[in-house]
C-alpha cells in the first residue's frame, strides 16, 4: 500500500472510533429515553434518529457543509469553521450513523421485562444503580450490535465525507474516498486491495457481531 | 407506634383503589380478595411501586408516603422484601449474585441474616451456581423469596408467589412458607386467592372487595363468620385450636382435645402435649338430631346451632358452636327443611375430615 492510502486507513478507523465513542455515550440515554418515555415529543424524535436510514447522504451532507461553514450554526462558534476538518467529519458521522447505534439500543432496552426494573428498585437499587447492574448487562447483544453497526457503518461513509469533508490527505481523506481516488486515476491495483480489506473487514465485523448474538445465553 | 398503617386513594384504568387499614405490625397477614379486587394494587401502593395520587403509609412507625406534604419514599429507600408472582430474577446472574443483590446494597449495620441460614431455611444451597433458566419453577420462587429476605426487609410483601405453580410445586414450597411464618420477625402481607393456602401460613386475614378493605380480623375469628364472602369458597370452614393429648398405636390415630370434645385423625408426628391448629370444611360436617348410631364417622360433636344463612342455590351455611369453639356446615335446603333445623337447636356434628393448619 502506498504511504498515502495508510494514511487514509489511519483517518478512517481514527474517524470511526471516535464516532462510535460519541456514539455510544450519547445514544444511550437517548434510546433509554425513546425506550421509556410516553412523553408525545417521542415520535418525533424517532423520526429525527431515522432520517439518516432514507436521506442521500448529500443532503445531510450539503446542510452539514452550510452549518459548519465558517458562518453556519455550528462553524459559526469556531474561528475556521468546521468544515474540511477532522472535527467536522466526526460531527458529520455521527449524525449519519446515529440510527445505526440508537435502534439497536432502543429495541434492546424495550425488550427488558419491567419486572425485573421493578424487583431491582425493592432491592436497594437506585435509578443509575438500576441501569448499571441490570439494563447494561442485560442489553449487551444490542451494544455490540450498535458499536459495531455504528462503527462499520461510519468506515463505510462516503456522500456525507464528500461534501464537508473534501480530500485532504492525513486529514479528511477516507478509505471509501482513496478508492473512488484510485478508480478515477485508473489504478485497478490499489482499487482492489483497498475494496477487497473493505469487504473482508466488513464480512468479519458482521459474522462476529451475529455469531455473539446467537451464542447470548440468556433469553 | 406499631402496625402497617395506611389510606390509599388511586385511580386507573377504569379501577379505583380506595382502601384503608390498619394493620397488625407482626405476623403473617393474609390480603385474600376475588381476581381484580385490587389485592396487587393494594401491594403495589404499599411497595412504592406504583403512587397512589392520594396516599398515607406508615410502617412500625416509619412514614413512607404522605401525599398531604408531598412525601414518597421511592421504592428502593423503603427497606422491602417483594415476592412477585413470577419470580422475576435476573436472568444475568447466578442465583448467588440474585440472592445477595439487595445484600450488597443494605448498609453492614442493617443487614440481617445471613446467605448460608436463607440457604438453609429454602434448601436452595445447591443452586447457587446456577442460572435462573436453570431451575424448576418452584426453585425459582424459593430463590425470589430468599433474594427478598435478604434484603434484610422491615416488610415482606409477597404477591401470590405460588399462583404460578402446579400443586406438586406448591405443595414443595409450602413448608418453607410455614417456616418462615414461624421464625420471621417482621410483619408479612401474602396476597392470596386461595383459602387452602392462607389457612395454613396467615395470622390475620383482610378482605378485599373492589378496591376496598372490606373487613379484617385474626384468621380463626374471619373463618367462623358465615356472612363473610370466604364463607362462600368452596374451602370455607372453620380454624380448631387442639392440642394433641394422645398417639393410638394400634389404630394409627392421634387425638386432639378442643374446648368442643375430642377429635380424632391419622396418626400425626408430633409430641403429645404440642399445639395444632386444625381445619375442618364446611362440606366435610354433615347434621344430626340425635347421636348416630353405627357408622364409619369417627367423629360426632354435640353443639348447638347459633346462626343459619341461606347462601342461595339451595345451599345453606350453618354455624355451631361447641363447647365455645365454632364450627361451620355446608348442607342442603332440603336437609335444613327435613331437620326442622333453627337457630337455637341441639345437633350432632359428624366431621368426616381434618385438614391440618398452621
Amino acid at each position: 500500500m502506498e504511504p498515502a492510502d495508510i494514511s487514509a486507513l489511519w483517518v478512517t478507523l481514527r474517524l470511526a472510533f471516535i464516532t462510535t465513542l460519541i456514539l455510544l455515550l450519547l445514544g444511550t440515554p437517548l434510546a433509554w429515553w425513546l425506550s421509556q418515555t410516553q412523553s408525545r415529543f417521542k415520535t418525533v424524535v424517532e423520526t429525527v434518529v431515522a432520517l439518516p436510514l432514507v436521506l442521500p447522504p448529500t443532503v445531510l451532507g450539503f446542510y452539514l457543509l452550510i452549518a459548519l461553514a465558517p458562518g453556519g450554526i455550528i462553524g459559526g462558534m469556531t474561528t475556521h469553521g468546521l468544515a474540511f476538518s477532522f472535527t467536522g467529519l466526526v460531527i458529520g458521522s455521527a449524525l449519519y450513523s446515529l440510527p445505526f447505534v440508537v435502534q439497536p439500543l432502543q429495541n434492546a432496552f424495550r425488550s427488558i421485562n419491567p419486572l425485573n426494573l421493578q424487583a431491582a428498585s425493592t432491592l436497594r437499587a437506585s435509578p443509575l444503580d438500576r441501569f448499571f447492574s441490570i439494563v447494561v448487562p442485560l442489553s449487551r447483544p444490542g451494544f455490540i450490535t450498535a458499536a459495531t453497526l455504528g462503527f462499520a457503518h461510519t468506515v463505510g461513509e462516503f456522500g456525507v465525507v464528500l461534501m464537508i469533508g473534501g480530500n485532504i490527505p492525513g486529514e479528511t481523506q477516507v478509505l471509501s474516498i482513496a478508492i473512488y481516488d484510485h478508480v478515477e486515476a485508473l489504478e485497478y491495483t490499489q482499487a482492489h486491495w483497498l475494496s477487497g480489506g473493505l469487504l473482508l473487514f466488513s464480512f468479519i465485523i458482521l459474522f462476529l457481531v451475529y455469531r455473539q448474538n446467537n451464542r447470548w445465553p440468556h433469553t | 407506634m406499631s402496625g402497617i398503617a395506611f389510606c390509599f386513594e388511586r385511580k386507573q384504568d377504569g379501577f379505583q383503589l380506595n382502601a384503608e387499614a390498619v394493620l397488625p405490625g407482626i405476623g403473617v397477614t393474609a390480603l385474600f380478595g376475588a381476581s381484580g379486587s385490587g389485592k396487587t394494587s393494594l401491594l403495589r401502593c404499599i411497595a412504592g411501586l406504583d403512587q397512589a395520587e392520594k396516599g398515607q403509609l406508615t410502617v412500625n412507625g416509619e412514614c413512607w408516603q404522605d401525599s398531604a406534604k408531598g412525601l414518597f419514599v421511592p421504592p428502593h429507600q423503603r427497606a422491602l422484601g417483594y415476592v412477585f408472582q413470577e419470580a422475576a430474577l435476573f436472568p444475568h446472574l447466578r442465583v448467588k449474585a440474585n440472592l445477595e443483590y439487595g445484600w450488597r446494597r443494605t448498609p453492614g449495620t442493617q443487614r440481617k441474616g445471613n446467605l448460608n441460614h436463607i440457604c438453609d431455611i429454602l434448601g436452595i444451597g445447591e443452586l447457587l451456581q446456577r442460572y435462573p433458566n436453570q431451575l424448576s419453577g418452584g426453585e425459582k420462587q424459593r430463590v425470589a423469596l430468599g433474594r427478598a429476605l435478604l434484603n434484610s426487609p422491615r416488610l415482606l410483601l409477597m404477591d401470590e408467589p405460588m399462583a404460578a405453580l402446579d400443586r406438586p410445586r406448591k405443595a414443595e414450597i409450602m413448608p418453607y412458607l410455614e417456616r418462615l411464618h414461624a421464625e420471621a420477625d417482621i410483619p408479612i402481607l401474602y396476597v392470596t386467592h386461595d383459602l387452602e393456602e392462607l389457612a395454613r401460613i396467615a395470622d390475620h386475614l383482610a378482605l378485599i372487595e373492589q378496591g376496598r378493605i372490606l373487613k379484617q380480623g385474626p384468621l380463626a375469628e374471619m373463618f367462623a363468620s358465615i356472612d363473610l364472602p370466604i364463607a362462600r369458597d368452596e374451602n370455607a370452614g372453620a380454624i380448631i385450636q387442639t392440642r394433641i393429648t394422645r398417639h393410638d398405636e394400634e389404630y394409627h390415630l392421634t387425638h386432639l382435645q378442643f374446648c368442643g370434645g375430642e377429635i380424632l385423625v391419622s396418626r400425626i408426628e408430633r409430641a403429645t402435649g404440642e399445639s395444632l391448629n386444625i381445619r375442618i370444611h364446611a362440606r366435610d360436617v354433615s347434621l344430626a338430631l340425635q347421636p348416630p348410631g353405627e357408622s364409619s364417622i369417627l367423629n360426632v360433636v354435640p353443639a348447638v346451632v347459633t346462626d343459619i344463612l341461606d347462601q342461595g342455590a339451595g345451599r345453606i351455611m350453618v354455624r355451631l358452636d361447641a363447647g365455645g369453639t365454632p364450627l361451620l356446615a355446608r348442607i342442603t335446603h332440603k336437609s335444613q327443611s327435613r331437620l326442622g333445623l333453627q337457630t337455637g337447636a341441639t345437633v350432632y356434628a359428624q366431621i368426616k375430615s381434618v385438614a391440618l393448619s398452621i
